[in-house]
């Protein structure tokens, strides 16, 4: 089974090679294509990754820009037509800059850059990125962010928690979910959503970080192999 | 008031750093009065921090070479060949005075300037490791420069994409008004694929990439060839302002251009900018370069040619190319979104010549600026260390259960997780061990079952009441976190941080430094392959504790066999190596005798190798669960800090007889490590066999530390006492 898994690079781009390690293995070997930001097109994908990093160095809101770049209208043309999205933190950021997801993603509550381990309670498993978790599983991955603090108005949040889309909390080992398991101030917990379809993911967390248990973990490593099983021809 | 207005003179080069009889060989070199930007060319290129003119003569003494050393000190970072055709290219250097005047620009652009160090020779960076050195926490100012400088360190770092994966931080009053900023880059490259700086090909065009042009940073060298004083804020327009997005696009530009055949030579545009670039290019290949400062890309309208000489701004390549590849280079900096421009040639005059705006601004031979660059043997005087401390009579004033905990405590030994939580310390996905898993961080090569070792180390005190015994130790200390790990110890970068170099005292404080570092290197077979010297790290005249910072380099060739510091329940814990009781300059003594004397533990380097190499031999038998090296603080921290990294506690065994609980605990002998073994008989065994010093401490298991006489430590303790001091203090 080979997934047609794409890539994007921004300038400032800096978690493509993760990325490109997890989708990788868990698809046997087939590398994915690497596109660059200025390109108006896609190549037949099956499924298109905005990765993390720092694009266009953060320096406007994140992702503001790399929210208008080229590749970024090929990019809504592909969610439109059913094209499933995956965007990492930088990458969550760009995908609620260009519209594609609700709400925003402002500075850590606490003000610093947080790069450490924390736990993930899993949401609903009847997605292609979540099915080979179990509802309420809770996993551990990196994150590695400034700005992850996720914001909506209280209609937006009540019609995520409402329809099913917060794809992912912050709990801690044990799942639970409070004040003091919230690392960056995001409304309700909220470390991942999906678009109506649920055919888009975003989400602030590294999984593709924890793929090898060599490298401290491989509870992301489902959620790749999850894709390559639900959508590799 | 613009210089441009000041007559060149010997006043006038003062200012600019050069001493009256410096200036005399600028005026016989020149033949003539220099202009204003030749003077600047001079003074820069001749400042202690381009021109080693204080250190040179003492750096020779290090041993530089081994069959896996490809190209030591003088390219822009060392080179050790790592097998399957690959090399690992780092280097450290410091960026203290920066740091002191901004400690958030100071600090990024440390990190900035040595990664351009690592991927200017043709590597990925693959990991970063910082040692940072602050004053007393009580000092007020001590808070705003830790914060400032961990912001940078990450904010650089962070967005670059490069992991930082290890360092070390040490507090001390000596540090007050002048802390350390050490920075290190790793990088890989495939051994046949490095490029150096040398220019060559008369004709050949000279390209400017990345950043423009800007005014800051001027005369940045020669801010850190100086003593600071109380105006030294006023220091602050020399400071320069990293940008880590625009580097992030120049390391990916230069590799780019560096899969294609395009590049005959290439170098950062570090300290002393277009200047020292330019004149070391040229100078290495022995041709001459001249340069038309009207094709460089400016931020700022009105610059002289003397400002464009002398700016520090920062992410900026100079390249030489081949000839007719300047379309192909073009285009890849285009596709990057980067400045480039054709600034010049190579000439045969062996001269640099600059022009700007019609005028001739600067014509200097180079052979002269280089070969007849000031050299001095200063004045030495030796240090006399202090006599060893009667150990015996040490008065405990506290129970070892206490001392232990206070010791954890303490802000020399407390955990760092409040500033690796600040740090990216996994993106690239090759990160193996992060801070504080192992006695080295662990980076796997992408592509390869290899991985490498790395680390920095210096303990000041001992270097202060001993230097040479100090520069060995630190040398033996990271050798032994590298074989700590199971890893194979190949070379070493140096970070030499000193005070005033006209002064005696500081002369044989660096001289002495040296000889012990070079007897440890040869002992270890662990050379020197680059490094940095910054001297006149004084403010009111008070100087820093000596730091000879070393980052060092191993590599094991299985990744996954890497052993980390945590232990699991159902080990045996065993104390390789001679434990003497030794008290002097421990942290045990300063901390909670409340005194800082005595000599520091000796290092015998034939025990050193002896028992380093059987732990390495240890561990790839497969034997070793885990594995940690007794520093800082002695046996019991040690220990301690496996429990809480492995969240296992432990019973420990009596100490023996002939030695106080305060020395078998908290000494800081030298050469040993502490393994968790599956089966201790055997290790002994074989120990005994090796003719290593061995012994049973105790036993894994629970949840606390059980210390002999029957009273315990619940690890939630520990850590609470470990985690305490930087959550209250920084908030």
């Amino acid at each position: 089974m080979s997934l047609r898994a794409g890539i994007v690079i921004f300038p400032g781009t800096n978690r493509e090679r993760d990325m490109a390690i997890a989708l990788t293995r868990a698809s046997g070997g087939q590398a994915p294509a690497m596109i660059w930001h200025k390109d108006a097109t896609l190549p037949p994908l099956d499924l298109v990754v905005l990765p993390g990093g720092f694009s266009h160095g953060d320096y406007l809101r994140c992702g503001a820009m790399a929210a208008q770049s080229p590749v970024m209208r090929a990019v809504r043309d592909f969610a439109a037509a059913g094209g499933y999205v995956l965007g990492v933190c930088n990458g969550f950021q760009i995908l609620t800059e260009a519209g594609l997801l609700p709400g925003a993603l402002l500075r850590n509550a606490g003000l610093r850059f947080l790069a450490q381990d924390h736990h993930l309670r899993v949401g609903r498993t009847d997605t292609v990125f979540t099915g080979n978790y179990t509802e309420g599983q809770v996993i551990r991955v990196v994150l590695a962010h400034g700005d992850g603090n996720y914001v909506a108005d209280e209609q937006t949040l009540d019609r995520l928690e409402g329809d099913g889309l917060v794809a992912f909390r912050y709990c801690d080992a044990d799942g639970a979910i409070g004040a003091e398991t919230n690392p960056n101030g995001s409304a309700r917990g909220i470390a991942g959503i999906y678009s109506a379809d649920r055919r888009i993911l975003g989400l602030m967390p590294h999984p593709e970080d924890y793929v090898d248990p060599l490298m401290g973990g491989e509870d992301g490593a489902p959620m790749f192999q999850g894709l390559v099983e639900a959508l590799a021809a | 008031m613009s210089r441009s207005s000041r007559p060149v003179n010997e006043q006038l080069a003062r200012e600019f750093g050069l001493n009256a009889e410096e200036y005399a060989r600028v005026l016989a070199i020149m033949g003539r009065t220099p202009s204003l930007t030749e003077l600047g060319i001079f003074s820069v290129m001749w400042s202690e921090h381009c021109s080693y003119k204080s250190s040179r003569v003492w750096l020779k003494e290090l041993p530089t070479k081994a069959d896996w050393v490809v190209h030591g000190p003088g390219e822009n970072a060392g080179v050790v060949d790592i097998g399957d055709g690959l090399t690992a290219i780092f280097k450290m250097e410091s960026h203290n005075h920066p740091s002191f005047i901004e400690p958030y620009q100071g600090a990024a652009t440390g990190v900035g300037g040595i990664l351009r160090d690592v991927f200017t020779m043709g590597a990925r960076p693959i990991a970063n490791l910082n040692a940072l050195r602050f004053g007393r926490p009580e000092n007020p100012r001590t808070k705003r420069v830790v914060d400032g400088v961990v912001r940078g360190i990450g904010g650089y770092g962070n967005c670059v994409g490069v992991p930082t994966v290890g360092g070390e931080v040490n507090f001390h009053a000596a540090y007050d008004g002048n802390p350390l900023v050490n920075a290190m880059t790793v990088g890989i490259a495939q051994k046949d694929r490095i490029f150096l700086s040398a220019a060559a090909g008369i004709g050949n065009p000279v390209v400017y990439v990345g950043s423009k042009t800007g005014r800051d940073g001027i005369h940045g060298a020669t801010m850190a060839s100086a003593e600071f004083d109380a105006n030294s804020e006023e220091k602050r327009p020399t400071v320069q302002v990293g940008d880590p997005f625009t580097e992030k696009l120049l390391i990916e530009a230069c590799l780019e251009l560096m899969g294609t055949d395009a590049i005959v030579a290439i170098q950062d545009m570090g300290a002393a900018g277009l200047t020292s670039s330019a004149v070391e290019m040229a100078g290495k290949g022995n041709v001459g370069i001249e340069l038309d400062l009207d094709a460089v890309p400016q931020r700022e309208t009105g610059m002289t040619a003397y400002e464009m000489m002398l700016s520090e701004s920062q992410e900026r390549m100079l390249i030489v190319l081949r000839p007719g590849a300047e379309d192909l280079a073009r285009a890849i900096f285009d596709k990057w979104d980067l400045d480039f421009a054709v600034i010049g040639h190579i000439t045969d005059t062996g001269r640099i010549v600059i022009r700007h705006r019609g005028a001739l601004e600067a014509d200097i031979p180079l052979q002269p600026l280089s070969d007849e660059a000031p050299l001095y043997r200063r004045p030495i005087r030796w240090p006399v260390p202090p006599g060893a401390l009667d150990h015996e009579a040490i008065q405990s004033p506290m129970p070892v259960q206490r001392a232990l905990l206070q010791l954890m405590a303490s802000p020399d030994l407390c955990s760092r997780a409040w500033i690796w939580n600040q740090y990216d310390a996994v993106v690239g996905g090759q990160t193996v061990k992060r801070p504080g898993a192992a006695d080295a961080a662990i980076v796997k090569i992408e592509g390869s079952t290899r991985a490498l070792a790395l680390t920095t180390d210096c303990t000041p005190r001992y270097c202060q009441a001993d230097p040479k015994m100090g520069g060995c130790q630190a040398v033996a200390e990271a050798w032994r976190n590298i074989t700590a790990t199971g890893a194979r110890p190949l070379a070493i970068t140096d970070n030499m941080n000193f005070g005033n170099p006209e002064k005696p005292e500081i002369m044989g404080q660096f001289a002495a430094a040296i000889q012990g570092m070079a007897a440890a290197c040869n002992a270890l077979d662990f050379p020197v392959v680059s490094g940095n010297v910054s001297l006149y790290n004084e403010t009111e005249g008070r100087g820093i504790l000596p730091t000879p910072a070393i980052g060092g380099l191993g590599v094991i060739e299985d990744a996954r066999l890497a052993r980390g510091i945590a232990i699991a329940p159902h080990l045996d814990l065993v104390l390789i190596g001679e434990t003497a009781g030794w008290l002097g300059q421990s942290l045990w003594l300063r901390e909670i005798a409340g005194r800082e004397d005595g000599a520091p533990p000796p290092v015998n380097l034939v025990a050193e190798r002896r028992n380093g190499d059987f732990v390495r031999h240890q561990i790839a038998a497969g034997g070793v669960h885990a594995c940690h090296d007794v520093s800082d603080g002695g046996l019991l921290v040690a220990i301690a800090e496996m429990a809480l990294a492995g969240d296992t506690g432990c019973a420990l065994e009596e100490p023996p007889d002939g030695i106080t609980p305060a020395g078998f605990w908290f000494g800081e002998d030298q050469s040993r490590y502490v393994i968790a073994a599956h089966d201790a008989s055997g290790l002994l065994a074989e120990a005994r066999r090796a003719g290593v010093p061995a012994r049973l401490l105790g036993r894994t298991g629970g949840n606390e530390l059980t210390c002999p006489g029957g009273v315990s430590l619940s690890l939630g303790e520990l850590r609470e006492a470990h985690e305490r001091f930087f959550a209250s203090w920084m908030g």
